[in-house]
């Protein structure tokens, strides 16, 4: 079972994160990251957006916060966000990684790095490369790989740049890969 | 990415031989961080092995102070968090204005945006009753933030974050065109600042402050080194004097944040308070 869920996602990626999350039980235990594309300047009003429909609390993680189970993240405007040892979450404000920030390749790198094989990298729609050197690192690691299908994707971009380092990584629609993140739960917790 | 012989024992050694040789202490910072940003400079500096790095390391002082600048987080906008600045102009520099003279530390500065920021803001203000050291731990950043010379493409952004903070006046105003890429910040905005070296790692208390920016810095050093680093900022703050921090950091486990009380829990601005035996 997976100890961390890392989830990318930029353009055409929102309406299948308010599902997912719409269809998680506030039992869920698993730590989910989200790494969303979003404008830089903006730091509010995203996070209320995605609690809308969740039984879940989303939050925004501080520097050094420890990730916890039970817990949905995403990464703060304008942040790079990295796991560190110690299952803490750590933010960095260097330079834009494929012209983003936060940037999915340095979120699947660093989770990577700390979790191995216990991670599960998901990389949706989106319009750039974004996220596929990453996920191609996690992998190597020992990570778990899935990609929503191109076929169904908004913006195959994202997809298919992760197609292209891994001709056989998993491709599934999102129904699919709502349904493997729901199965895949390590042991739920009370709430 | 970091590279695959980029481990644990990797940044032990280098961090080792960086303080041995020259001095510069990176021991404590955060782990993946450090080791994303050593991997990158192998790349950049095209050094294929660790041995290689460190043998640079021990026998070139300039290659050395690149490598310094390399790893340390040098990004930083004009105006970052436009709100963070609005409040410092509504609430927190009105205060200290009272002041004969207010007293500002910008720790590590990097190349200087934040204090050309904090002129503006003061000169739009009317206030000229003040006295902004900037350090930093690399000489050629502080060469940089001095010249006052920015790529004339980061100015969009900066004059974005500038009229969302809603600046009085057309943010051209600061500066001029220096070449076709490059622009020259007005230089009579450095008129009460001082530059100086300090690597606030190794370094000691130096000055007590009425307000010390330290934004988006501690988020790379490791929890221990964030603790030592916030008893010396608290220790170079007047009690009463405000300190703030990057919109996603956190001083809560921190030793010295009895210290503090929060003014402002959005913009991440803190007040030092007496205790008992300070």
């Amino acid at each position: 079972m997976y100890k961390i869920i890392v989830i990318g996602g930029s353009a055409g990626s929102f309406p299948l994160i308010q599902k997912l999350l719409a269809k998680l039980p506030a039992s869920y235990n698993t730590p989910i990251v989200l790494c969303l594309h979003r404008l830089k300047h903006i730091r509010h009003g995203f996070v209320e957006a995605l609690n809308l429909k969740s039984a879940k609390q989303i939050i925004e993680p501080d520097d050094k916060e420890k990730i916890q189970k039970g817990r949905v993240y995403l990464a703060p405007a304008n942040y790079h966000l990295m796991a560190d040892i110690g299952n803490i979450f750590s933010l960095s404000t260097s330079d834009m990684v494929s012209f983003s920030r936060p940037s999915i390749n340095v979120a699947f790198d660093t989770f990577s790095y700390i979790f191995k094989e216990k991670m599960l990298g998901v990389i949706l729609s989106g319009a750039n490369s974004d996220g596929a050197m990453g996920l191609y690192m996690a992998k190597k690691r020992g990570a778990k790989v899935i990609t929503q299908s191109p076929a169904e994707a908004t913006i195959k971009t994202m997809p298919e740049a992760a197609i292209h380092l891994m001709p056989d990584i998993k491709q599934l629609n999102i129904d699919e890969i709502i349904e493997y993140i729901l199965s895949h739960d390590s042991i739920k917790i009370e709430v | 990415m970091i590279a695959e012989d980029i481990d644990l024992n990797a940044i032990k050694e280098i961090s080792g031989v960086l303080k041995s040789s020259w001095n510069y202490d990176f021991s404590e910072y955060a782990t993946t961080s450090f080791m994303r940003r050593i991997s990158r400079a192998k790349e950049i500096f095209r050094i294929g092995s660790n041995a290689e790095l460190i043998v640079k390391i021990k026998s070139d002082k300039n290659f050395t102070e690149e490598l310094v600048r390399e790893i340390t987080v040098n990004t930083t906008e004009m105006f970052r968090d436009p709100s963070f600045w609005r409040k410092l102009r509504e609430d927190i520099l009105p205060e200290l204005a009272k002041l004969s003279t207010i007293r500002i530390w910008h720790a590590a500065c990097s190349s200087g945006e934040e204090v050309y920021t904090m002129a503006i803001l003061l000169n739009e203000m009317g206030i000229s009753n003040y006295s902004i050291i900037a350090t930093d731990i690399n000489d050629e950043v502080i060469e940089k933030a001095k010249s006052g010379l920015y790529l004339n493409r980061n100015m969009e952004l900066n004059t974005q974050n500038y009229n969302r903070f809603l600046g009085g006046v057309d943010f051209k105003k600061y500066y001029n065109h220096f070449s076709v890429d490059v622009v020259k910040m007005n230089p009579d905005l450095l008129r009460n600042v001082h530059f100086r070296k300090h690597d606030l790692v190794i370094g000691t208390p130096f000055s007590k402050f009425d307000l010390v920016l330290c934004r988006n810095v501690m988020i790379y050093f490791n929890m221990s080194l964030q603790n030592k680093v916030l008893s010396l900022i608290e220790q170079s703050l007047f009690s009463g004097s405000y300190l703030a921090i990057g919109s996603k950091e956190s001083i809560a486990w921190c030793a010295a944040s009895n210290h503090f009380k929060t003014i402002s829990a959005e913009e991440k601005i803190y007040q030092k308070i007496t205790t008992l035996g300070s």
